[in-house]
């Protein structure tokens, strides 16, 4: 079975330490988590991890079973890359030096990108989509001096429904 | 039992005034009908221990010589007695000192709340003494953990962790409290835990599931039986010995299902596994139906996956969702307490008896008998085998024995020829192989079940493991049978150096102490054997003693157990020499 990108949703209590229970699964298994990101999901008191990972299909159901038995993990998912819509952010410091040279402006542009702070020595731009996408900008501003660089994590909403409010209901 | 339950929760019910946590936690462990603790005290832990003393009406301490001495001791009550284990431990090296039995715990899915006690939350991450992060260093080998900081927490996390502890799939729970929250003051009350909203300990039985189950059994020509230790955690003997005896189905057993069914019942056909009975492993690969039940398809049960029962539908009854398709890809997967699966299958299967299918495991069985059975039982040659130990145990105690074994050579010997004629009377580290582990487990058990006759059957390298605990027996004066098989050698490791790393010995001989003097310092009376005339009498002699008793025979150096599947070989490839 060949490997491929899935991304795990699990919905937890918010509690302290179930971060290392959750990665602990994976680490286990010697399985490399390419991202990771936990926030608040659309239920008050429940948090959400949004988990990419390299591995074989077979691989992530046992995973997710594993993920699933933790007494405080209420319901993980795994889907493909098909099955969900998904965003990384991106943000680029560079140097104001060349804010104002037209390539730098249609660049800004022909990327999508926002400025989030303009200060006399450095300039920050955010770029939201795909590690494609955030990857393109990066390789585009490169020439320019970038001074700091950083991406997110993926965070992504999936196109199946996942209930998690019935379930905590039952 | 319950009355007096009902009792101790009303009675610390209604403290109108505030009490330290340590208190909270007394109180907790009497409402939840704790009677008996394995632990050691420290520095962290003390304000716990301070409030012990005035509770010693009530809640009985074991202080143990090692922390993984109470935790195996804990363990072997649990077992035993079908309850939680509850051990106490202070900060840093005292909670680390549990983690082997833990892991234990966890893998053999062994109800277990452990206390730790941890620096006060205000020195928390500063290396202070004796800190540890046993938090984080616990999570993957516990069922669930938590760490206290405040003594209003105390009341409801002690109640969730027993719930936790012995609901569904049982396990380990550490709760790590620290020393403020053990001083600080909180009111109480108590309400036992019946459910956590994240966590659903019995998945819901498909109705569909049983009759595709049912209809697959009844069409099966050759079907095999093999449970696990599903069937005893789940109270499950009595449903699983009705099923066996409608379908008339043969039944084997992994090292932890062992005495679910007793012995010598007709269609007990054996141990399935690495160093299991001829017959249900080569004819694992001939059934035409697998009836998986409470077990887990670990690999020594196993061997090769690629060639194991291929031939054969699969059923799965089981409690743990994780655990289907896990290892090997079943047919039909009945989710649910096999308690309650196996007595809502009853009315939906046939009666039967494969009479023809059991005549092959007779068959296979006379071959066993023949090529290994006899010589390890009544062995002609000058030095003693392990079996006839087990052999004239099983004479003396008609099977009704609890029989602790450690790991190794001597724990595969007992398994496979003690007898048993009630449940939870084989305690033995499985998932884990824990040298060190019968020792203590046992001093647990007598005390999980001091009516019974308690042995503890172990090699003399895992008794070195462990040895300290000979102090908590002569202390407690628990009424422990030690006997200790004593072939100078690490015999599994050796045995496999034998076979396959040509014979080179590399680190495994021992030169052992006096072992009589060792248990006679402790004051337990202790004698050694090395004749097979005198090995009866001994024996006799043990189980006719009071109190503890240490035997020491001395084996055979170089025997072998057999049969074996050798590492990653096919079930069906089993050796018989």
């Amino acid at each position: 079975m060949q490997a491929q990108s899935f991304t795990v949703s699990v919905y937890t209590e918010n509690n302290i330490g179930l971060l290392n229970r959750v990665t602990s699964i994976f680490l286990k298994r010697h399985i490399n988590i390419e991202s990771l990101t936990v926030s608040e999901s659309e239920i008050s008191h429940v948090h959400r991890f949004t988990i990419v990972v390299n591995t074989t299909e077979e691989q992530i159901q046992k995973i997710v079973l594993q993920l699933e038995k933790q007494v405080e993990v209420v319901r993980a998912y795994y889907h493909k890359v098909d099955e969900i819509i998904f965003q990384e952010i991106a943000m680029y410091k560079i140097s104001t030096e060349h804010l104002y040279s037209s390539k730098l402006q249609q660049l800004f542009k022909k990327h999508a990108a926002q400025m989030v702070e303009i200060e006399p020595d450095f300039v920050v731009i955010e770029k939201a989509g795909t590690y494609e996408d955030t990857k393109a900008l990066y390789e585009a501003l490169v020439p320019y001096g970038l001074m700091q660089f950083v991406r997110s994590g993926r965070i992504a909403v999936t196109r199946p429904k996942m209930l998690i409010s019935e379930i905590l209901k039952q | 039992m319950e009355k007096t339950l009902e009792k101790n929760i009303a009675q610390t019910a209604d403290v109108a005034t505030q009490i330290s946590g340590s208190e909270a936690l007394m109180r907790c462990l009497i409402a939840e009908n704790v009677k008996i603790i394995y632990g050691y005290p420290g520095g962290a832990i003390m304000p716990i221990y301070d409030e012990l003393y005035k509770f010693k009406e009530d809640i009985h301490h074991v202080l143990t010589r090692h922390e993984q001495g109470a935790i195996h001791a804990a363990q072997g009550f649990a077992r035993v007695r079908n309850e939680v284990g509850v051990v106490f431990a202070t900060s840093g090296p005292g909670a680390t000192n549990l983690v082997t039995g833990i892991a234990d715990a966890q893998i053999d899915s062994t109800p277990l709340v452990c206390i730790t006690g941890q620096v006060p939350s205000h020195l928390l991450g500063s290396d202070a003494f004796q800190e540890t992060d046993i938090i984080s260093i616990s999570t993957p080998v516990t069922k669930w953990n938590h760490q206290i900081t405040k003594a209003s927490e105390i009341p409801e996390v002690i109640a969730k962790a027993f719930y936790i502890a012995r609901s569904g799939r049982p396990g380990p729970v550490l709760i790590d409290i620290t020393k403020d929250a053990q001083f600080g003051l909180t009111d109480f009350t108590y309400h036992k835990c019946t459910a956590v909203r994240s966590y659903k300990p019995v998945p819901k039985t498909d109705p569909q599931t049983l009759e595709s189950a049912a209809e697959l059994i009844n069409q099966a020509q050759k079907p095999l039986i093999v449970f696990g230790q599903g069937t005893i955690l789940g109270n499950a003997e009595e449903a699983l010995k009705h099923f066996v005896e409608k379908t008339g189905i043969p039944a084997a057993w992994t090292i932890l299902g062992l005495s679910a069914l007793p012995t010598n019942h007709p269609l007990n056909v054996g141990m399935v596994g690495m160093h299991g009975n001829y017959a249900p492993n080569m004819l694992t690969n001939q059934c035409d139906l697998l009836i998986a039940i409470g077990m887990r398809f670990d690999d020594r049960v196993t061997g090769n996956l690629n060639t194991y029962a291929k031939q054969a539908k699969i059923i799965h009854f089981e409690i743990d969702p994780a655990e289907v398709n896990k290892n090997v890809k079943v047919d039909v997967a009945v989710m649910g307490n096999v308690k309650h699966t196996l007595k809502d299958i009853l009315p939906l299967v046939n009666s039967n008896s494969h009479t023809d299918w059991l005549a092959e495991f007779k068959k296979l069985d006379a071959i066993e008998l023949e090529k290994v059975i006899e010589q390890d039982l009544h062995p002609k040659g000058a030095g003693l085998s392990m079996g006839e130990v087990i052999y004239n145990i099983n004479q003396e105690t008609d099977g009704d024995a609890v029989i602790v074994t450690d790991v190794g050579q001597h724990q595969m010997v007992a398994c496979r020829y003690a007898k048993f004629s009630k449940s939870r009377s084989n305690i033995t580290s499985g998932g884990l192989g824990t040298m060190g582990f019968a020792l203590p487990a046992a001093i647990g058990a007598k005390m999980g079940a001091p009516d019974r006759e308690v042995i503890a059957i172990i090699g003399d390298g895992g008794y070195q493991m462990t040895i300290q605990e000979l102090g908590t027996i002569f202390q407690t004066r628990a009424a422990v049978k030690i006997v200790v098989l004593n072939n100078d050698f690490l015999g599994m490791v050796r045995q496999w150096q034998q076979l396959f790393f040509d014979k080179r010995y590399s680190s495994t001989e021992l030169i052992n102490p006096d072992f009589v003097t060792i248990a006679k310092g402790y004051h337990i009376p202790a004698k050694k054997v090395s004749e097979r005339g005198d090995l009866r009498a001994a024996i006799q002699e043990m189980l006719e003693t009071d109190g503890p008793y240490f035997l020491e025979v001395v084996v055979q150096k170089e025997d072998n157990v057999f049969p074996m599947i050798p590492s990653g070989a096919s079930v069906s490839d089993i050796r018989l020499s």
